[in-house]
């Protein structure tokens, strides 16, 4: 039989605000533990929350971006369960009414072709604390610096049909929140975090199989793992006659399997009521206009206008516009260039992206910058050096050599035009290779790129190759 | 010195006829003389009173401090106090110091007031007796075998003691107003929103609100004038101007238009109460006041409601007392479990148990739409009837409780009893509304108070009305005589 993967999303997107949710305390990440958590934080007796409005701003931007509907009324409710880390004994998150609901967003998958991916909701809530399970001797440690700190968790329709699917969403949503500057993105930091809803059915039926909550992916790579070891481990249960439970299943990114964490009888009762500590959050319609004549270029505007300003392809546009600080990288080389936009495009998606992936550098901290790449094209562009002598130039940039300019000077690198000087080249290889002329001469066409390298060998790859073809034709 | 009301003592402190340090010391003597015999405190704050009092008297020397510096007074012991026990009258707290000031105990500080200690309450201020506090029941200073009242039972005795010329309460469903009429005092409970919460332990969020405990309605109103107003660390607190509550003091109340709600007056109503409060009426008529019936007819429905929406909001609450960061913790916990199940079982009492187990199950799955939605629904309701009342009336006359204080003992097998005793004061709550207890005379030698309900925010009209009355009568001079 054929089995269709069924897979929705739920991302926990940590807002970047300077203090948390619903107190003062600082959200910077690294701190000694319990050194960022107030009384409100450690729900301490008596202490109540009061909304960081900051956090209300980005969840309407959020909201715009997506093409969501930005609820005018949206409402704080107490989800209650004891753990530890979770100090007052319930955490705070909007439940029957979210802030952001019935939005979409267009995926660009591996093939060229686009998906809408719908957004059923997003949510504003807290996050709890750390539990910290190693070196207590017999105990816990509780962190209580990440309790209150504010997410957004986004709850995709279940619309995607494979793994594949599943992570380029969750790249779409990633740079998204980046493009939106709501987050940082830090997946190692916990900034972006997600959980997997995963079912199969036989292709053409209607009807969802049971599901499993896949919780725990912390990066892309785990979440398309983990998604493709849930989807095989199902059809391997369904296909032996058996029934798939529905259960929650943590990841395992060591043993790279998903295993049962509790089963749906085992599920929390979480006994949601609107907190009546906290009013409802009302978004008037002016708020919403003031924060969408602040948004940011999107991704997809972006890449809309880089392929008919920049006369890019969708394929280039895509790529450049993936990430907020490799467009604004790309748009910055074109302007330092001269207008060139091609090459800009050309070197950032091929050397410079190559050896940033070499060095595990994000381009942010490119040590070559786009000013110096910039500069590097003009020098292209006026004939001051070839394409190849660029290589050169690039990688003595990365090296910590300075600018194209100081690059070119330093290591006499400059091309070389003077007809004559080119001349004086081609007679003395051409005297060299004198049975190699008579060869081409009489047919042997082939033999004309071995004489352009020979003139560009001599002449230290300087010379100007378009001149040595020309050049080289006339005098064979 | 202990039956001057405070604005005598205001006068006297400033004339300098007497210093902070001596009025404390004084209030202090009682306590320690009086109280074995009351239990109405948990802790007394004697050298943080006396190095306040100094420190009042410094101020009161160079000519600063406003008009109640140098006062001293009593907070319930559920508000956080820094430094001080704030145990909530509990053995779950019995450990615990308070980190920071409760807004409200942060303005009276600013004040100058002088905290002599921390009153005995109802465990988490559930209760109507003052029996379920960890520290034992308080005592009637009317009579030794009653109860004062509850929650705010400690604060209740320790004024009409005089232990304290006043005292702070909170009011969840009568906590402040009923133990003010078994114990014969004046006690307010604002608007909702009107006083911060913030630092004010919770029991049921969306009902408790704090208020002051005073032998007389002059003397709530210099309390309310440093209590009330805005706070933006509570979401709750309303952003509304404070009026100041004594200049409004003196109107008179010809022409006033009292509703009596016609619902209130039927069975369980003691009828020695009932003759004390229709004596308090007729003096209100007297006074020139039109008296009319009118009706609230959710009226039956306020007990029951209470009781879905305050445990519901308790049980939530009451989860962070869980024995990891603070509060009692059970000796040798096993494992997780074991930590919350003794943790929780030992440090709390009955009645909170019993109202975090209701909570949890009306909150519960496949209940929640029975009863906790239905029960806002039905709050709705008992809040429209009151909006419909005052279209008619200016305030809102019933008995406080239905019945004078009734024994120690007497009703704590039978919590529905129990619970009935707030029959009339729940419905203020559930409103949001304030109400006010007043003494109103005696029911076989023990109080009786009249309640007094008033418009959103119309605390300035309910002092003034209790005032009023307050001026042709001498129940809140009373003081019972063991503690003369």
């Amino acid at each position: 039989m054929q089995w269709e993967p069924v897979i929705g999303l739920e991302i926990h997107v940590q807002l970047a605000t300077k203090t948390k949710l619903f107190s003062g305390a600082s959200t910077a990440y690294g701190a000694l533990p319990n050194t960022q958590a107030c009384a409100i934080d450690l729900g301490m007796p008596g202490t109540l929350p009061v909304l960081n409005e900051e956090v209300v701003r980005m969840a309407v931007k959020l909201g715009l971006a997506v093409g969501a509907r930005i609820a005018p009324r949206s409402v704080f409710a107490r989800k209650n369960y004891f753990y530890p880390d979770l100090p007052k004994g319930y955490q705070i998150s909007q439940y029957e009414l979210p802030i952001v609901e019935c939005g979409q967003v267009e995926v660009e998958l591996e093939d060229g072709q686009t998906k809408t991916v719908g957004v059923t909701r997003a949510h504003l809530e807290e996050d709890a604390g750390k539990s910290l399970h190693e070196g207590f001797e017999g105990a816990s440690g509780i962190d209580l610096n990440r309790a209150g700190t504010p997410l957004i968790e986004i709850v995709s329709e279940p619309d995607m049909r494979s793994a594949k699917e599943a992570v380029a969403y969750m790249k779409k949503i990633h740079s998204l929140v980046r493009y939106l500057e709501i987050c940082d993105g830090n997946m190692q930091e916990g900034s972006f975090r997600c959980d997997a809803n995963v079912s199969v059915r036989p292709v053409g039926r209607e009807t969802f199989g049971t599901r499993a909550e896949l919780k725990n992916l912390n990066s892309f790579r785990f979440v398309e793992r983990a998604i493709l070891y849930e989807i095989d481990r199902q059809i391997e249960i369904l296909e032996g006659g058996g029934e798939v439970v529905q259960e929650t299943r943590l990841y395992d990114a060591d043993k790279h399997e998903t295993r049962s964490m509790r089963s749906k009888e085992e599920a929390f009762d979480y006994r949601y009521f609107p907190d009546p500590d906290l009013l409802p959050v009302e978004v008037s319609e002016a708020l919403v206009e003031e924060v969408r004549a602040a948004m940011p270029e999107l991704p997809d505007q972006k890449k809309e206008r880089f392929v008919y300003e920049y006369g890019l392809t969708p394929y280039e546009a895509a790529v450049l516009t993936a990430t907020r600080e490799a467009a604004d990288y790309f748009e910055a080389v074109e302007q330092a260039s001269g207008g060139e936009a091609r090459l800009a495009a050309t070197w950032v998606m091929g050397d410079l992206s190559a050896a940033l992936n070499k060095a595990g550098t994000d381009i942010a901290d490119s040590p070559v910058t786009a000013e110096m790449l910039g500069g590097m094209i003009r020098r292209m562009a006026d004939d001051t050096i070839s394409g190849k002598i660029a290589k050169q130039v690039f990688e003595a940039m990365w090296a910590g050599e300075g600018d194209a300019d100081a690059v070119i000077e330093k290591k006499g690198l400059k091309q070389v035009t003077d007809t004559g000087l080119i001349e004086g080249i081609i007679d003395e290889v051409l005297a060299n290779n004198p049975d190699n002329v008579a060869a081409y001469r009489n047919g042997k066409d082939k033999l004309f790129g071995f004489f352009v390298g020979q003139v560009m060998k001599a002449s230290q790859g300087k010379a100007n190759p378009a001149q040595v073809n020309e050049l080289l034709k006339k005098k064979l | 010195m202990h039956e001057k009301t405070l604005s005598e003592l205001s006068r006297d402190l400033k004339s300098k006829a007497i210093s902070s340090e001596e009025l404390t010391r004084a209030f202090l003597d009682r306590i320690g003389r009086f109280d074995d015999r009351l239990n109405s405190f948990i802790t007394v704050t004697d050298e943080r009173a006396m190095d306040a009092a100094r420190a009042a008297d410094r101020l009161l020397q160079s000519g600063k401090g406003g008009p109640l510096c140098g006062i001293p007074f009593a907070q319930k012991d559920i508000f956080c106090t820094e430094g001080v026990k704030t145990s909530c009258g509990s053995r779950m707290l019995d450990n615990f110091i308070a980190p920071y000031d409760a807004t409200t105990a942060a303005r009276f500080n600013q004040a100058g007031l002088v905290l002599l200690g921390k009153t005995n309450m109802d465990e988490f201020a559930m209760g109507s007796s003052n029996e379920t506090s960890y520290y034992g029941p308080v005592k009637n200073p009317w009579a030794p075998a009653a109860v004062p009242g509850g929650s705010s039972g400690g604060s209740a005795a320790a004024v009409a003691a005089r232990l304290t010329p006043a005292a702070t309460g909170t009011d969840t469903g009568g906590s402040i107003r009923q133990p003010a009429a078994l114990c014969g005092i004046t006690g307010i409970k604002p608007t909702y929103g009107r006083v911060s919460r913030y630092g004010m332990i919770a029991f049921a969020s969306s009902l408790d609100q704090g208020g002051v405990m005073t032998a007389s309605a002059e003397d709530a109103a210099l309390l309310m004038g440093v209590m009330a107003g805005f706070d933006e660390r509570d979401s709750t607190s309303v952003d509304h101007p404070v009026p100041d509550y004594t200049a409004g003091l003196h109107a008179p109340v010809k022409g006033l238009k009292i509703g009596l709600p016609r619902e209130y007056l039927g069975k369980g109503l003691d009828p020695a109460v009932e003759k004390a409060v229709e004596a308090a009426i007729d003096e209100y008529r007297r006074l020139g006041a039109e008296v009319r019936e009118i009706s609230l007819p959710h009226t039956d429905l306020a007990v029951p409601v209470y009781y879905v929406v305050a445990p519901a909001e308790c049980s939530s609450n009451l989860s962070r007392y869980d024995g990891v960061r603070y509060g009692h913790r059970c000796a040798e916990p096993q494992n997780l479990a074991d930590l919350y199940t003794r943790s929780r079982g030992e440090g709390f009492g009955a009645e909170v148990k019993r109202r975090i187990m209701i909570g949890t199950y009306v909150l519960s799955a496949g209940y929640y739409d029975a009863y906790y939605l239905k029960a806002q629904k039905l709050r709705r309701l008992i809040k429209e009837d009151f909006m419909q009342a005052f279209a008619e009336v200016d305030v809102i006359m019933t008995p406080t409780a239905p019945t004078a204080a009734f024994n120690i003992g007497e009703k704590v097998d039978d919590p529905v009893t129990m619970y009935l005793s707030d029959v009339f004061t729940i419905p203020a709550n559930l409103a949001g509304l304030p109400g006010i207890s007043v003494p109103a005379g005696f029911a076989d030698g023990r109080p009786v108070g009249l309640q007094i309900i008033g418009n959103y925010f119309a605390e300035d009209r309910l002092l003034n009305v209790a005032h009023q009355y307050q001026q042709v009568t001498d129940w809140h001079k009373r003081v019972p005589p063991q503690f003369a």
